[in-house]
């Protein structure tokens, strides 16, 4: 075997990886021998970094000198919610500085739930001569002043995505700093900006970019400037509307259709701010041929929204606000047979009364018509077992299962029993299923089906559940490939975590927040596993001014090979060998 | 409907109640103070009523009165259901997007801008270590900024109890006396001209175009605000 090894040249064996781009297989190749490892090493142009904080830029750039593409990710899931507080971390500058000097030839940056500056932003920008792509995802901390120094300085930029970041917008001026020159634009997403870009030069770059697939634009573009963006880039794949909303004129629709018509290639649309039900049949021609659209901003109602997708025969993916009713998923039923993922966001997630006839009873349809739907975002008002017992059976090839019940521990309404059984079914039949949050009126029952079924499981999420530590310890004990538990709200405390303790090394993380883990357990598992690092957030002040068995507000775990952080905010503490002593 | 089922849980949480010391039949005034929270608080300082401009704080009979009777429940809605944080789990990007659909006819397009994105403003509480962020586009009245924000800052408002020992550090059991006695928290914020003001003196659409910040005082450091409000409201009117 030693002697195959070696009989093949560096350079061939450099070729066959080459071919290979999966993480886990890059890594499984890494660990074959040391050989391998070290020329695998030299020929990994891509990293995926799931935790920021689980290693550091400068471990990460003596394994892998010469990478050409980086993905990192930085705060909790639960960030989106407003449960990490402001600070907490997840500062993307010390990478980009440590890859300015690494990584000359960086050319790919994608970012997600990172603190992001304009001093980050404007060190790419300077740093990386051909930087292709930038796409912030879920990120802050900068402002359009960032933006401008990319769009001036990135002469190779391809794709410029920006995608539900906060971005401190002072202008839309910072568009204009694409020099006349600058041709290679591919993928533009801005619509998380509020601010008006000036349309000319929006007009000027999308008529110069012949390559351009991708381009989202945001709200503030009329909805009588779109036909003119469209018509110069009639190859156009993905399109985001601006404000789909304007006084209903002939003149303006039939430019609008015709400008549609034109885009033969187009299989994504999003935007539809505002949307007006006169204007939606100027999309009415392409529909046959989509493949993806988000309406999740699109207040219209059923009757126009059924009307819409059953004329959608290829789509594959449908985000809509619960304005689409059972009704509206009973045609999507019938008539996308492609359907592939579905989203439904609530229109009022505050109003304590439903506004909409949205009940279990679309998703079952959903369930029964779309025989390829594997990924599920829901939420309602209202769950029964036997629907999710019926969603399993008709969907074992469901992957992605989420599920959001408005009112927390809310029973199956008809028979006013848990939604443990509801569940179980789900894990039981869906052997594939790698993510679920789950919802409703839930025991540790529930818990123990999904140790005992949900052996693919690699994302949980829980919040209002629960009865005993036993639900965690069936999950923890349970679910051999989990990666990452969230939960909220949840009457789990110490034993169940100290039991488990060493499966916390094998995840990327744990969350738990409004849960009964106390102070001395933080200490405990700070102090006897050296590769975790537990990181208690505390409104109240230290932890220790405090008895060791009074539970911590928020409690994040994640492994890690860098040890402690140090950019923690004055309400994080980490729990390890030496803060336990210090704070005691 | 309750939010959350307090006894289920095994540990404190906040619940607004909406009601005055004494009022509370057999509450103890523990629970009571623990259970007032932070919402009764703004709703003392604040002006709630556009056609009632200037609240006197020393005048307490005065303001009892309109507290009573801008907690008396329109009997038309339902009384407003506590908000747990970040429930239901939908993105603030999401939520901003709706609501500024919803309330907006032409005018009120016109008055929030062209910008019908969120603008988060970050609100600070003094003492409180954790910065939030609120987007005021979401919210209608001052009524709904408070009853959020006293969601936000509940954890560092109330009493919270730890196993048998209540550890917390909470200001003391007279909170209700010093309510009334302008050494509580005060909301104010940083308008555009970078001055800061009494939250509640103007109009809810128009502190909505101005707010850049808010920070709740607490009240003693407030007291030089008034006056300034007063000047800027006169000039601009």
């Amino acid at each position: 075997m030693l002697r195959m090894a070696s009989s093949f040249p560096e350079e061939v064996l450099e070729h066959v990886f080459s071919f290979i781009y999966d993480d886990k297989d890059r890594n499984a190749i890494s660990m074959v021998c040391k050989s391998w490892y070290e020329i695998e090493r030299w020929c990994r142009r891509r990293i995926f970094v799931g935790n920021c904080y689980a290693v550091s830029p400068p471990m990460v750039i003596r394994r892998f000198p010469e990478v050409r593409s980086v993905e990192l990710k930085g705060k909790p899931h639960f960030a989106d919610f407003n449960l990490v507080p402001e600070g907490w971390g997840g500062y993307v500058y010390p990478w980009i500085a440590a890859m300015a000097t690494a990584y000359p030839w960086l050319e790919e940056i994608r970012l997600k739930r990172m603190v992001v500056t304009d001093e980050a932003l404007e060190l790419i920008a300077k740093s990386f001569k051909n930087f292709k792509v930038l796409v912030l995802s879920s990120c802050e901390g900068f402002s359009t002043d960032g933006l401008a120094a990319i769009a001036a300085n990135c002469r190779n930029l391809k794709e410029l995505d920006l995608r539900e970041s906060e971005v401190d917008d002072l202008s839309g001026h910072w568009l204009s700093h694409f020099p006349d020159s600058y041709t290679s634009l591919v993928s533009l997403n801005i619509s998380c900006l509020g601010s008006e870009v000036s349309f000319s030069a929006l007009e000027r770059l999308v008529g110069r970019c012949p390559n351009l697939r991708t381009l989202r634009l945001n709200r503030a573009v009329p909805l009588d400037r779109l036909a003119n963006i469209l018509c110069r880039a009639p190859q156009l794949v993905e399109l985001g509307t601006g404000t789909y909303s304007a006084e209903l004129q002939p003149d303006v629709f039939s430019s609008l259709a015709g400008a549609f018509s034109g885009c033969k290639e187009l299989r994504s649309l999003s935007g539809f701010w505002d949307a007006v039900p006169g204007y939606l049949p100027a999309i009415y021609p392409i529909c046959p041929s989509l493949t993806s659209l988000n309406l999740s901003y699109a207040t219209i109602q059923s009757t126009d929204l059924t009307k819409l997708v059953s004329q959608c025969q290829s789509l594959q993916r449908l985000w809509v606000l619960d304005y689409i009713e059972d009704i509206g998923l009973e045609a999507l039923a019938a008539f996308c047979k492609d359907l592939r993922e579905l989203r439904v966001f609530p229109s009022e997630p505050f109003a304590q009364e439903p506004n909409v006839s949205l009940t279990e009873q679309g998703l079952v349809s959903v369930s029964e018509g779309c025989p390829k739907l594997h990924s599920v975002l829901y939420f309602c008002r209202q769950m029964t077992n036997d629907a999710l017992a019926t969603i399993a059976r008709n969907r074992p090839n469901m992957t992605r299962f989420r599920l959001c019940i408005i009112e927390p521990r809310a029973p199956d309404y008809i028979t006013l029993q848990p939604l443990d059984d509801g569940f179980g079914a789900i894990v039981e039949h869906c052997k594939d299923l790698q993510r679920l949050s789950m919802a409703g009126l839930l025991t540790d029952r529930v818990f123990e089906h999904i140790g005992n079924h949900a052996k693919k499981l690699e994302m949980l999420s829980v919040a209002f559940a629960g009865d005993s530590d036993l639900g965690l310890h069936h999950v923890l004990s349970g679910c051999e490939n989990l990666r990452k538990l969230e939960i909220r709200d949840c009457p789990f405390g110490d034993k169940a975590l100290l039991v488990n303790a060493a499966k916390l090394e094998t995840m990327r993380s744990l969350w738990m927040s409004s849960c009964s883990v106390s102070f001395g357990a933080c200490k405990l598992l700070g102090q006897k596993i050296p590769r975790l690092n537990v990181e208690v957030m505390d409104e109240r002040g230290p932890p220790g001014s405090r008895p060791e068995s009074c539970p911590v507000e928020k409690l994040y775990i994640y492994r890690t090979v860098a040890g402690p952080r140090f950019d923690m905010p004055g309400f994080v503490w980490t729990m390890d060998e030496d803060s336990a002593l210090r704070l005691s | 409907m309750e939010a959350v089922d307090k006894t289920k849980m095994g540990f404190e949480e906040t619940e607004l109640r909406l009601g005055l010391p004494g009022n509370n039949g057999g509450a103890s005034e523990a629970e009571v103070a623990r259970k007032r929270g932070f919402s009764e608080t703004m709703d003392l300082k604040l002006n709630l009523s556009s056609k009632d401009p200037g609240i006197d704080p020393n005048d307490n009979t005065n303001n009892l009165h309109r507290l009573q009777n801008l907690l008396a429940a329109d009997p038309a809605k339902p009384p407003a259901k506590a908000q747990v944080v970040g429930w239901p789990p939908v993105r603030s990007f999401r939520k901003n997007m709706l609501s500024v659909q919803k309330s907006s006819t032409e005018d009120c397009e016109q008055k929030l801008g062209s910008n019908g994105n969120a603008t988060f403003i970050k609100v600070s509480m003094d003492g409180a270590p954790y910065l939030r962020k609120v987007d005021l586009k979401m919210y209608k009245s001052y009524q709904e900024l408070s009853v959020a924000l006293g969601k936000m800052f509940s954890s560092f408002s109330t009493i919270g109890n730890c196993g048998s020992q209540g550890m917390r550090e909470f200001p003391n059991e007279s909170k209700l006396i010093d309510l009334l006695n302008g050494t509580d928290y005060v909301p104010t914020y940083e308008d555009k001209d970078g001055d800061w003001m009494l939250v509640g003196d103007v109009p809810w659409e128009m502190f909505v175009q101005s707010c850049k910040r808010l920070r709740i005082m607490k009240g003693t450091e407030a007291t030089g605000l008034a006056p300034r409000a007063m000047e800027k409201r006169k000039n601009r009117s």
